[in-house]
């Protein structure tokens, strides 16, 4: 035993971890889940998770950077061992506990049937023993595993990200396939995978791990080498366009629906990427905003809104709408041009707040409608038919392209003069206006474009919904974007896609459900718990503005280029390497 | 008629006297050094000039126009350009970026330009490109090369304090405002940087004023020097008069312990 110390302490993190999903209730609730027939279920999934990760971690030792780690089974087995059995003796003692008070009262998951499940059905005395030793024998599997050979574990992660995908997407892949008989081979009527079905899917996805390692990397170079009308250029093209399709003709309804929410919040972050990642003001009142995008569109184009009623179409309106955006942008922007950092911030809190309770005051009520909101809103004209969230298989293509639009123009700017002075704006105020730059320009553009990008979003949400009312715009979903934009990648075009993705995709939007049902209630738990991670291991993003990561990639290259042709610096100055 | 005449110029920080009225004036194609002891008012001279801070009373006079009270970003546009002491550069930006930032008071392109690529902001972004290069090869192979696209926070002292002077000179001023542009380089490179001050004059024809606290640079390169203490000016004239001067030495080294004290 090499470190017992750091083993203890994950044992008890994980001891923790597991009594908290257990006392708020989650593993009651996600056991109500099959994944794999008969006894693989989500809840179970989720509480041995626990300790197999920290068997990998107390396998690996404390991190050290200076030495590789030592890749030994059997001493990882037992140092794996050692940290899911301290995991399992916290656990019990949280079991016992609950099993001997009654706490209903102010823990209302906190009860039998909790301890049932947690006792793996036992009772109390024989059970908590049988928890500690499955607790032991999945610490010291994640120990084992971590002594694995590369491909092994590369293996073993495959397969269980492929099985697992398979057994929590099942309504996605009910979705694509469509076709009963095949669906009856892969799913069992719960909606769990069969076993056989999960050997299967598990043992190609290892197979596939082996035989496509490395080869991805390959391809995308080969792709990007080939010469404009080669072969492989076309091949790509073509993939684009089939991948375009696959709403139209492969995807049912509940994933398109689910595409366009995604594709909502990936406006709305680039908008906000544009404020925040690139011009670096922290606007926490960007919903504001999107209410206006989306109130406009109601007013001008829907034939129930109050006094002002010009019912134009949806393409009319659109610019008026976008002026409209623009024109709050510079209402919000001008009065906090002197504000920075954290005063910005709360400032812009409440902006966001005064729209969505101005739009409820008495005052504006006959023009949107108050608490009772807009209704009939119409869909979006195209050639004579009319699209709305009816058809999310042809909606989504509006919200495709409107993010296809987004995208574009936060690419350009950011390489452009404008996209410049914001950097250097987000690097130092008073420097970038001291070279020449006018801060406040800079800034109101930075406002004026984000809160037109976000009008897009808002104008689609309220063709998409038809019907709107103010708690859409609240101050949740301001605090989701941002943390969409942080997760993903601050001034990353692809991670704000990626971060949309996760949290909206997969864990669900504020008021959308996401692939992961059972994950609703427990949503912004898991953000927060995803925010603290991510700031603590990856503050940069899930997938950080890629400019900047190949810019230091490729310096180490060019400078033994330069070295090669006999560059010269004039002196031996020592060059800092921070 | 001076480039910059500065008349009776005041600046208070609460109850500090930062600069007590200055009067100063520099022509066009000189370079003056600003000296002084510690707390003797000389950045926030240049802060009030650049307009980071802006003045309590006075003028200041530059080209004919009076520019007190003006934007710094104004400011520049008119054509002064100034480095800081602490050195601050925008450090996630990579060395050329630095440089064509300096240059956005000098170009157009807006955002539509910026989405719709026209053939205008393309040129524009080639010519601010190419600037950028001309004005970093003004330091030789130092800022040149690979060093192109490093991120400024991976250069050496003695270079962030080059690519400070090579941002203020992209933004294409008269009159640039150094401030203690040697301070933390090594003789040598002290050395070769003094003699670039003399080129940016002679080569590029701007005009220059230097805060320095290294005598030997001063001496060099200085066609006047304007000695500052307690925000006040005590002594002008050629280095070699203000060496000699007995208010600026005293200033330096404090009062003889024999005078009597006007407390």
């Amino acid at each position: 035993m090499k470190d017992f110390a750091f083993t203890r302490r994950l044992g008890l993190i994980a001891g923790i971890t597991m009594s908290f999903t257990a006392a708020i209730g989650m593993i009651e609730n996600f056991n109500k889940r099959v994944l794999v027939e008969p006894f693989i279920l989500m809840g179970y999934v989720v509480l041995l998770g626990v300790p197999i990760l920290v068997g990998l971690i107390s396998a690996r030792g404390r991190p050290n950077p200076l030495e590789k780690p030592i890749r030994d089974s059997r001493a990882g087995a037992v140092s794996g061992l050692i940290a899911g059995l301290f995991a399992g003796l916290v656990t019990s003692v949280f079991v016992l506990i609950v099993d001997t008070f009654d706490m209903t009262q102010f823990f209302p998951n906190m009860r039998p049937a909790m301890v049932e499940i947690m006792t793996f059905g036992f009772g109390v005395p024989i059970g908590l023993l049988v928890l500690i030793l499955v607790t032991g024998v999945a610490g010291s599997l994640g120990g084992f595993i971590f002594g694995q050979s590369d491909s092994v574990r590369r293996g073993i992660g495959q397969a269980t990200i492929w099985v697992l995908g398979f057994a929590l997407f099942e309504g996605v892949v009910n979705d694509i396939l469509e076709i009963d008989p095949v669906l009856d081979v892969i799913y069992a009527p719960n909606g769990g995978l069969l076993p056989w079905s999960a050997v299967v899917i598990g043992a190609v996805a290892w197979w596939l791990s082996g035989r496509f390692q490395g080869k991805s990397k390959i391809l995308v170079e080969k792709v990007q080498k080939a010469d404009k009308w080669s072969g492989i250029r076309w091949g790509t093209y073509l993939l684009g366009v089939v991948v375009l399709l696959l709403p139209l003709f492969v995807l049912g309804g509940i994933v398109n629906e689910l595409l366009i929410n995604v594709a909502f919040f990936v406006l709305l972050g680039l908008g906000l990427n544009i404020v925040v990642g690139y011009a670096g003001l922290l606007d926490l009142g960007y919903v504001a905003f999107f209410a206006v995008g989306a109130y406009g569109i109601a007013v001008l184009t829907s034939p129930l809104s109050g006094t002002i009623n010009p019912e134009f179409s949806w393409w009319v309106a659109l610019p008026i709408v976008m002026a409209l955006a623009a024109l709050a942008g510079l209402v919000v922007g001008t009065p906090v041009l002197k504000m920075r950092g954290d005063y910005l911030a709360i400032v812009t809190l409440g902006f966001g707040e005064i729209v969505r309770i101005l739009l409820l005051s008495d005052w504006l009520t006959p023009i949107f409608g108050g608490a009772q909101g807009v209704r009939q809103i119409p869909g979006i004209p195209f050639f004579g038919t009319e699209i709305s969230g009816i058809d999310p298989q042809y909606f989504i293509y509006f919200t495709l392209f409107f993010v296809a639009i987004a995208a574009y123009i936060s690419y350009r700017a950011e390489g452009s003069r404008v996209g410049r002075s914001w950097a250097a704006m987000r690097e130092d105020e008073d420097v970038a206006e001291a070279t020449g730059i006018s801060t406040i320009q800079a800034k109101l553009l930075a406002f004026v474009t984000g809160a037109i990008v976000a009008s897009f979003a808002g104008a689609l949400f309220a063709a998409k919904v038809g019907v709107i009312f103010t708690n859409s715009f609240d101050v949740l979903v301001s605090i989701i974007i941002l943390v969409v934009v942080i997760v993903g990648g601050m001034g990353s075009i692809p991670g704000v896609a990626v971060g949309a993705f996760v949290l909206i995709g997969i864990l669900g939007g504020p008021k959308s459900q996401g692939l992961l049902a059972e994950f609703a209630q427990y949503k912004l738990l898991i953000y927060g718990a995803l925010l603290v991670f991510m700031m603590l291991k990856r503050p940069e993003g899930l997938l950080p503005s890629v400019r900047r990561s190949r810019e230091l990639h490729l310096e180490e290259l060019e400078q033994d280029a330069w070295l090669d042709k006999g560059g010269d610096f004039g002196n031996d100055e020592v060059e800092a390497t921070t | 008629m001076p480039l910059l005449d500065i008349v009776g110029l005041k600046k208070a920080f609460g109850g500090v006297q930062a600069l007590g009225g200055v009067d100063f004036h520099i022509d066009d194609g000189e370079i003056v050094s600003v000296i002084g002891p510690n707390g003797a008012g000389k950045t926030s001279f240049f802060n009030v000039i650049s307009g980071l801070y802006p003045s309590d009373e006075g003028d200041i006079i530059f080209d004919g126009d009076n520019l007190a009270h003006h934007l710094p970003n104004e400011i520049t546009r008119r054509g002064i350009a100034r480095t800081f002491q602490n050195v601050r550069l925008f450090p996630n930006l990579t060395v050329l970026e630095n440089v064509m930032v300096g240059q956005h008071c000098r170009t157009r392109a807006g955002m539509l330009g910026a989405i719709l690529q026209t053939k205008k902001q393309r040129a524009e972004e080639k010519m601010t490109e190419e600037k950028a290069k001309e004005i970093l090869s003004f330091f030789g192979t130092r800022l040149a090369g690979y060093r192109f696209d490093q991120p400024a926070f991976a250069l050496s002292y003695a270079n962030r304090r080059r690519l400070e002077i090579a941002r203020a000179m992209a933004t294409e001023p008269r009159l640039l405002l150094l401030d203690e542009p040697t301070a933390g380089m090594n003789p040598k490179e002290t050395i070769e940087l003094t003699e670039q001050i003399g080129k940016l004059r002679d080569e590029r024809g701007l005009t220059v004023i230097v805060i320095s606290h290294e005598m030997k640079v001063v001496e060099d390169v200085s066609d006047r020097v304007v000695v500052l203490d307690h925000g006040v000016k005590i002594a002008e004239g050629h280095y070699d008069y203000v060496a000699a001067n007995e208010d600026v030495i005293e200033a330096y080294l404090g009062r003889p312990a024999e005078k009597p004290d006007d407390e």
